[in-house]
């Protein structure tokens, strides 16, 4: 198979993938972001043709809204935090297991993974209950019933649950290049363990430490079912309210407008993370 | 290597029963024979399953996500195999682009996702059609389709392609007798994560469902804001019991630990 010849070769065998992507990707995309400029009237709808800049003042001007995306970041920020902090060790607890545990383990940790949100919401729904079993077990040792269902607190647990794996996973793999003999060589020089796992061990999984936060980050700003079993009524996130927006105002253009505001802010905070950990790494590797 | 010190077992430990905790309270409540949600201690009953097939509203649900699932799946593939080969044999302008927008679905919010196929589908008149949701899913799983199509064609040796060729088979039969036989497991272990993640999609589904073409997730979203009974567990024992069966059958065909961390564990 020639490589430079055909040029129309690789579009003819990408064309019908491209066709998909521009129809159902790009293009809605694109009307997106013209519906986010529509006049909206509360009686007519939407007004095609006329164009307006009131949507974004609105999200970012409104109290209610500021609030909404104040309280997404920081969730979003503390799961992060709390996978870093659960993630990153059981990687490496994992890694450092014989087999045939450490394979099960490993799977028992990321298969969550491919269970449907809505199961392991419900799922978390039933833990964290008035009735439910974490409560039982707080009433044994003596702490009263606390209201945790429908709070930050079964979010951030249930965001943990879900988010876990896409920490493990990148710790995982950066852990699967550490070559041991470093790690030996370093206690063979009389290093503490804590000394070579602050010295040799860290730095070099940080790589994975970081694109797991990334992800983290990402996914739990975007995420819907988790809030919106968990939280109720009354504790929204940009999704849950993207969706109210939608399907109980059916004021689409300033849904339409709060679902990009939060497309944009995940890209910008990609794209400089990305940006501040690349120059890190170049300094210290240079 | 050294061995693990208790503490960091215990630890482990924690982290193994978190993981399974809402998934194990789950599978033993649909069990339960009362008419509130309790674990049950001393009997167990099948009632609640029996419920859960008795209704007409889950049961539709089901076999449509059944069926979105096995389409989008299907056309993932037949789209992923021919892109996978354009952007790992070929060298052209936009092909890095391609390979991103082809990606760009798992980086991009599923709400974002949905908002925007609902916008396209209203101004086509093509709302809650089972045939557009087929389309909308494909987008969203077509990216875990050619990540494992593109990692079969980069790991194997082309020789045997060369000797095909040079032997005078034609393209069409050495892709057929050669290629397709040496990715397939990349492409039947595409096709299942596909089939997995299009079954448990529920943020993009919520928009662009009709009453006539709920999915089961987005069936169990809606049943569970409004009451929460063992019924719900059931649905989700049963949940878990066909994603249990799919990763069973990606294990055996592709190795579950290779599609999670990308490699051998």
């Amino acid at each position: 198979m020639s490589s430079t010849s055909k040029p129309a070769v690789p579009w003819l065998l990408a064309g019908p993938g491209l066709l998909l992507f521009a129809t159902l990707l790009l293009v809605p995309l694109l009307l997106t972001a013209v519906l986010s400029f529509n006049v909206y009237d509360t009686t007519t709808g939407v007004q095609a043709g006329q164009y307006t800049l009131e949507h974004y003042v609105h999200v970012f001007t409104d109290d209610y809204y500021l609030g909404i995306f104040w309280r997404t970041f920081w969730i979003s920020l503390l799961v992060t935090l709390i996978c870093v902090a659960v993630g990153a060790p059981e990687a490496y607890v994992l890694s450092r297991m014989r087999n045939p545990w450490r394979s099960i383990l490993l799977l028992i940790v990321l298969a969550p993974l491919l269970v449907s949100v809505v199961v392991r919401a419900f799922g978390w729904s039933m833990l964290l209950g008035p009735e439910g079993l974490v409560n039982g077990a707080l009433r044994l040792i003596g702490i009263g019933p606390v209201k945790m269902l429908y709070t930050e607190i079964a979010v951030v647990i249930a965001l943990v649950h879900v988010m876990l794996p896409f920490m493990v996973i990148p710790v995982w793999t950066s852990l699967q290049k550490l070559d041991p003999g470093v790690e030996n060589a370093a206690l063979s020089l009389n290093a503490s363990p804590l000394t070579t796992l602050r010295r040799v061990v860290l730095p070099q999984v940080m790589p994975g430490v970081l694109s797991g936060s990334l992800i983290v980050f990402g996914l739990s700003a975007s995420s819907f079912a988790i809030p919106g079993l968990l939280g109720g009524r009354r504790l929204k996130m940009v999704a849950t309210i993207v969706y109210d927006e939608y399907l109980h105002e059916l004021n689409w253009p300033l849904g339409a407008t709060v679902a990009l505001v939060l497309l944009v802010a995940n890209m910008i905070v990609m794209l400089s993370f990305n940006r501040v950990v690349e120059g890190r790494y170049k300094k210290s590797l240079g | 290597m050294r061995n693990n010190g208790p503490l960091a077992l215990a630890f482990n430990a924690l982290v193994i029963a978190f993981m399974l905790a809402p998934l194990g309270v789950v599978c033993v409540v649909a069990f339960t024979p009362e008419n509130t949600l309790s674990i049950p201690t001393t009997s167990f009953s099948l009632r609640w399953f029996r419920a859960v097939f008795e209704h007409p509203d889950f049961v539709a649900s089901f076999w449509n996500s059944l069926w979105l699932a096995l389409a989008s799946a299907t056309l993932a593939t037949l789209l992923a195999v021919p892109a996978g080969i354009a952007v790992t044999r070929y060298q052209f302008p936009g092909r890095d682009f391609l390979n991103g927008l082809f990606l760009s679905p798992l980086i991009i919010p599923h709400l974002v996702l949905g908002v925007a196929m609902l916008r396209m589908f209203a101004l086509v008149g093509g709302t809650g059609s089972f045939g557009w949701l087929v389309l909308a899913h494909t987008v969203i799983v077509t990216p875990y389709t050619l990540r494992l199509v593109v990692a079969a064609l980069v790991g194997f040796d082309r020789s045997a392609e060369h000797a095909a060729l040079s032997l005078g088979a034609s393209q069409a039969t050495v892709f057929r007798r050669i290629t397709l036989p040496m990715i397939l497991p990349g492409v039947t272990g595409g096709w299942l994560l596909a089939f997995i993640n299009s079954f448990d999609e529920v943020t993009m589904s919520i928009f662009v469902t009709a009453p006539s073409t709920v999915t089961l997730p987005v069936r169990m979203y809606m049943y569970a804001t409004e009451s929460i009974d063992p019924l719900m567990a059931a649905v989700s024992a049963l949940m878990i019991a066909v994603t249990a069966g799919a990763m069973l059958l990606l294990d055996r065909i592709y190795g579950l630990d290779r599609v999670l961390v990308g490699r051998a564990a």
